[in-house]
């Protein structure tokens, strides 16, 4: 109820221009504005890298962290209290201490570069270079999350299974393959569906760190719809959404539908 | 209407006299939501022991929010949905006339204070004539702080024209040193070159600011116009700029001017504030100019406005908060607020004087207001700013893109936000 | 061989993380024992005083205790929305992965645009200053259930798909309840996604920022996020405090993990579905 009427009533409002006293009715013009907006292409384009970036990253490394952090190893606990250390911290002080460390001439990563001789980039102010910094990032915040749901879904899986394919002589990488995969699906599913749909609406952390410059280069959807609304445009921020909903419903609707029978058929 | 409205009014702050009459004898919390600037927290905390000091039945309750666009999108928010504080502090101009004071604001032109109140500033916070907000703090300036050691080591006198500057910079580059700090970290610092070009844009195109809010002028068919978008790019192409340029926070521009990292620093004159508070010793060697143009004969200056203080239609306590209002505008709420603010320009209100140790860089700025060599910057001028300047200036100061094409980009931004706020002819 | 593999990984790992994960953390603590201007300077160069003690008081004494105060609510909002959360996602995430209806679909649909679609602010301050909940701790709980409830729900429906059926169906042919299924067999079984949901839920919302400033206004409803604004504006920031502050506020989330971690660990050895 506190959100899908809201939600409804923000669809109205998408055809208006709305300074939130009063909406007048413009019919599809937002949209039409909104498509025209000179960065939009590009902002989709960041959009889908950022997504499937730090999704991507963030199952892989999620994975391979939890398996390595239920097996048997020195200062297990320690590690895993490390690896979520992140999360822990709020995103802007996450933006504001990685943007310090990553200062061009004074950062920390480019003091340690220059030290074994590399000159290292501008990772925020070089345009082509400052979304993946901060995907980067995402994924160092992220990780320790994704890690979390990978261990749940690990200690869901009976240990018998592994005894059994040890007397059956299957080696790790067997093992791996052929009993963590495909009995940790539906944590890798958990994992993929939030980080695609966080990564699609991902926003905060871009406009902490880089506000999606330096100018427009590391823009994203969200972003640009933000900016929208920060200047007083709400019916323009509004069909932005909207639109930004379509977008996400494109992509995963579908998804959804393929993990669902995947899950039904195991 | 307004009568009605009056005795309305009355008989709810009757009744909710009454109320707490009840309760206490006549205790009555006033809030005040400001930014969350040092100096503005700072400014209104004064106000509110003043004001407390002189009322004890009231009692004064600062709240804060974030300055910024998301500072808008909270003032807005509440405005809309009622749940505006009794007192709230905001900015003049362009800004204000997004929240449509007509219908949102209290009429303040009664408040015996307003008699005091300088003409020019009535004018950004008025429409329909009349009059919603009460100055806070002094007038400022957007111009270029200098360092006075690194002119004086190397016999250079501020400029009078554009060329004159370019011709000290390359001196100050020659001697190996940055000549102009840029901060685009804090992307809101990157409009300034623009920005503050406005007093030369005015000088040669007399009728700019009307001819572009009724869509007959634009920036990039009006070459004084562009010229700001060029100087900006000039000096990035030059080599002028301090290495980190892209990186570079507000903070980190102040402190290069000050301690001589380097020689310029474009900025608003609030930043004295700052500059006060971070480098308290090197107060002496900051100086300030108006940005040259092309005519030495008609060197002047751009000037903003301070924030004013508003009451909103939907406060209970409506006598109680216009009294509060008024003593924010009389003499003695004046000084409450300098005794804690380093002053930024010359006062708005009769009677308030600059007390008389003001920092180097205000007694550089006082002639051009004696000699009336000034004028109000564009955003004072024209209700339309296009949201994205600051982006597009970071654009063309990190040579990203050049000065003709970012003119026609913001002519697209400004045209949107045009349409967005229904003005006519677009 | 074996012996010695856990501790060359071990130790590889130690030394990467403590770089990745540390080092950033380093740099928050030396700011936030610095001056002021030493902090401005944002370097990793060890600070001319250790100001620690001075920087806390600053912290919490600023705005008259503010931070304490938001610390409480906080709190409150935290403990009351996580434990409605965990409740009410828990059920509908077993009932969604268990009975499969036409209204299955209906509201997974429903999850996914939950999960999907951004809030509309305006509208939904107009529906709680109409039911009278605007500005209160009740609505805050309310929005932030509303607001994640998708996210739980989902945690859990995928973990009750690893749960094997045959277990509900003996408990069933028993002569159980569903109820007493979900109460006495599934709920047991959930520990370790439900400390997942209880630790990544308290720390989100702990964290939020944003919800509580549109929907929180007012001086006595602070929480700690909006702490962070008393050292950082759009013009200066207090660099120093304002680290400070960042530690501060990041010590009950870390309680709170530092807790469940062991509870993950023993959910996971005691937990685990044996057969």
């Amino acid at each position: 109820m506190f959100f899908l009427l809201p939600t409804a009533t923000s669809f109205w409002y998408s055809l208006t221009r709305w300074d939130l006293m009063t909406a007048e009715f413009i019919g599809l013009e937002n949209f039409h504005q909104f498509f025209s907006e000179p960065f939009l292409v590009q902002g989709l384009i960041n959009t889908l890298i950022y997504a499937a970036m730090t999704s991507g990253l963030k199952t892989i490394f999620g994975l391979l962290l939890a398996v390595l952090l239920t097996s048997n190893l020195i200062a297990r606990g320690f590690l895993r209290t490390v690896v979520f250390f992140p999360v822990l911290v709020s995103t802007i002080g996450i933006g504001i201490t990685f943007t310090v460390m990553m200062h061009p001439t004074r950062g920390i990563i480019n003091v340690a570069l220059e030290a074994i001789g590399i000159d290292g980039p501008g990772w925020l102010t070089d345009p082509a270079l400052a979304l993946f910094s901060v995907a980067l990032v995402d994924l160092w915040k992220g990780v320790g999350l994704a890690t979390l749901i990978f261990i749940a879904g690990l200690a869901a899986i009976s240990p018998d299974y592994y005894e059994a394919s040890r007397i059956d002589g299957a080696t790790r990488m067997q093992q791996f393959r052929r009993i963590t995969l495909p009995l940790v699906q539906p944590a890798t599913i958990t994992v993929i569906t939030l980080s695609l749909i966080g990564g699609l609406r991902s926003f905060d952390l871009i406009w902490a760190m880089t506000r999606g410059g330096p100018g427009f280069s590391s823009d994203v959807v969200a972003s640009v719809i933000y900016k929208q609304y920060q200047a007083g445009f709400y019916g323009l921020s509004t069909a932005g959404n909207v639109i930004l909903f379509g977008l996400i419903a494109v992509i995963m609707v579908p998804l959804t539908f393929m993990f669902n029978r995947r899950e039904i058929e195991q | 209407m307004t009568l009605r409205m009056k005795t309305k009014l009355t008989v709810v702050t009757a009744l909710t006299a009454l109320l707490l009459s009840g309760t206490a004898f006549a205790d009555t919390t006033l809030t005040f939501l400001v930014d969350n600037n040092a100096d503005s927290v700072a400014a209104a905390e004064a106000l509110a022991t003043a004001y407390s000091e002189k009322n004890p039945e009231v009692t004064v309750e600062v709240e804060q929010r974030p300055g910024g666009g998301e500072g808008d999108n909270i003032v807005k928010t509440r405005l809309a949905t009622g749940e505006m504080t009794d007192v709230f502090l905001y900015n003049s101009g362009s800004l204000l006339q997004a929240l449509k004071p007509e219908t949102s604001l209290l009429d303040l032109s009664d408040l015996p204070s307003q008699a005091k109140v300088a003409d020019g500033f009535k004018s950004v916070v008025s429409t329909d004539g009349k009059v919603y907000g009460i100055p806070y703090g002094t007038t400022m300036a957007g111009g270029i702080f200098y360092n006075k050691k690194i002119y004086s080591e190397l016999g250079l006198t501020p400029p009078k024209t554009w060329a004159e500057f370019m011709a000290n910079n390359d001196k100050i580059k020659a001697a190996g040193k940055v000549a102009v700090a840029q901060t685009y970290r804090d992307t809101w610092t990157s409009q300034l070159f623009v920005l503050a070009d406005y007093y030369n844009l005015q000088a040669q195109a007399p009728n700019f600011a009307a001819d572009y809010t009724a869509n007959k002028a634009k920036y990039s068919t009006t070459p004084a116009a562009v010229k700001g978008f060029e100087r900006l790019q000039e000096v990035h192409d030059k080599g002028l700029l301090n290495e980190d340029f892209g990186a570079g926070t507000y903070d980190d521009g102040l402190r290069m001017v000050a301690t001589g990292e380097a020689a310029h620093y474009p900025m608003l004159s609030f930043a004295i504030g700052a500059l006060k508070q971070n480098h308290p010793d090197e107060m002496a060697d900051v100086g300030f100019f108006a940005q040259p143009g092309d005519d030495a004969a008609n060197n002047g200056l751009t000037v903003w406005m301070p924030p004013a203080v508003y009451i909103p239609r939907t406060t209970a306590n409506v006598e109680e908060a216009k009294k509060f209002a008024d003593f924010v505008g009389s003499v003695d709420g004046c000084k409450a607020i300098m005794a804690v603010n380093t002053v930024q320009g010359p006062p708005l209100i009769d009677g308030c004087d600059l007390p008389p140790d003001v920092p180097a860089a205000i007694t550089d700025m006082l002639p051009y207001f004696k000699d009336g060599k000034t004028a109000p910057a564009l955003e004072f001028l024209s209700p339309i700013k296009g949201p994205a300047l600051e982006q597009i200036t970071v654009e063309v100061g990190s040579g990203m893109r050049p000065a003709a094409e970012a003119a026609a980009l913001y002519d697209e931004d400004v045209r949107k936000q045009a349409k967005q706020l229904g003005i006519p002819n677009w | 061989m074996r012996r010695t593999r856990p501790i060359v990984v071990g130790g590889i790992s130690l030394a990467v993380s403590a770089v990745v994960f540390i080092l950033p953390f380093l740099f928050i603590a030396l700011q936030a024992v610095k001056s002021r201007s030493e902090a401005s300077r944002l370097n990793f160069l060890l600070p001319k005083e250790w100001l620690l003690w001075d920087n806390l008081v600053a912290v919490v004494e600023a705005r008259n205790y503010q931070l304490l105060l938001a610390y409480f609510n906080s709190t409150v909002i935290t403990v009351f929305s996580v434990t409605i959360l965990v409740v009410f996602s828990a059920m509908v995430g077993y009932v969604m992965q268990r009975r499969k209806s036409r209204w299955n679909s209906v509201v997974q649909g429903a999850v996914l645009i939950g999960l999907m679609m951004p809030p509309a602010v305006v509208p939904t301050i107009g529906l709680l200053q109409s039911i009278g909940l605007f500005k209160t701790m009740t609505g805050m709980v309310l929005i932030q259930v509303a607001y994640n409830l998708s996210f739980s729900t989902l945690l859990y429906r995928s973990f009750i798909g690893t749960i094997p059926r045959d277990l509900d169906e003996a408990a069933m042919i028993d002569g159980a309840k569903p109820w007493q299924i979900f109460v006495r067999v599934v709920m047991p079984l959930l520990k370790p996604v439900t400390v997942t949901n209880i630790v990544v839920q308290s720390i989100a919302i702990f964290n939020d920022f944003t919800n509580p400033l549109y929907y929180l206004p007012g001086k006595e409803n602070v929480t700690v996020q909006l702490t962070l604004y008393n050292f950082q504006s759009m013009y200066t920031s207090q660099y120093n405090l304002l680290f400070m502050n960042i530690l501060l506020v990041t010590i009950p989330p870390l309680i709170v993990f530092i807790f469940f971690n062991r509870q993950i660990v023993a959910g996971m050895t005691a937990g685990g579905v044996k057969g």
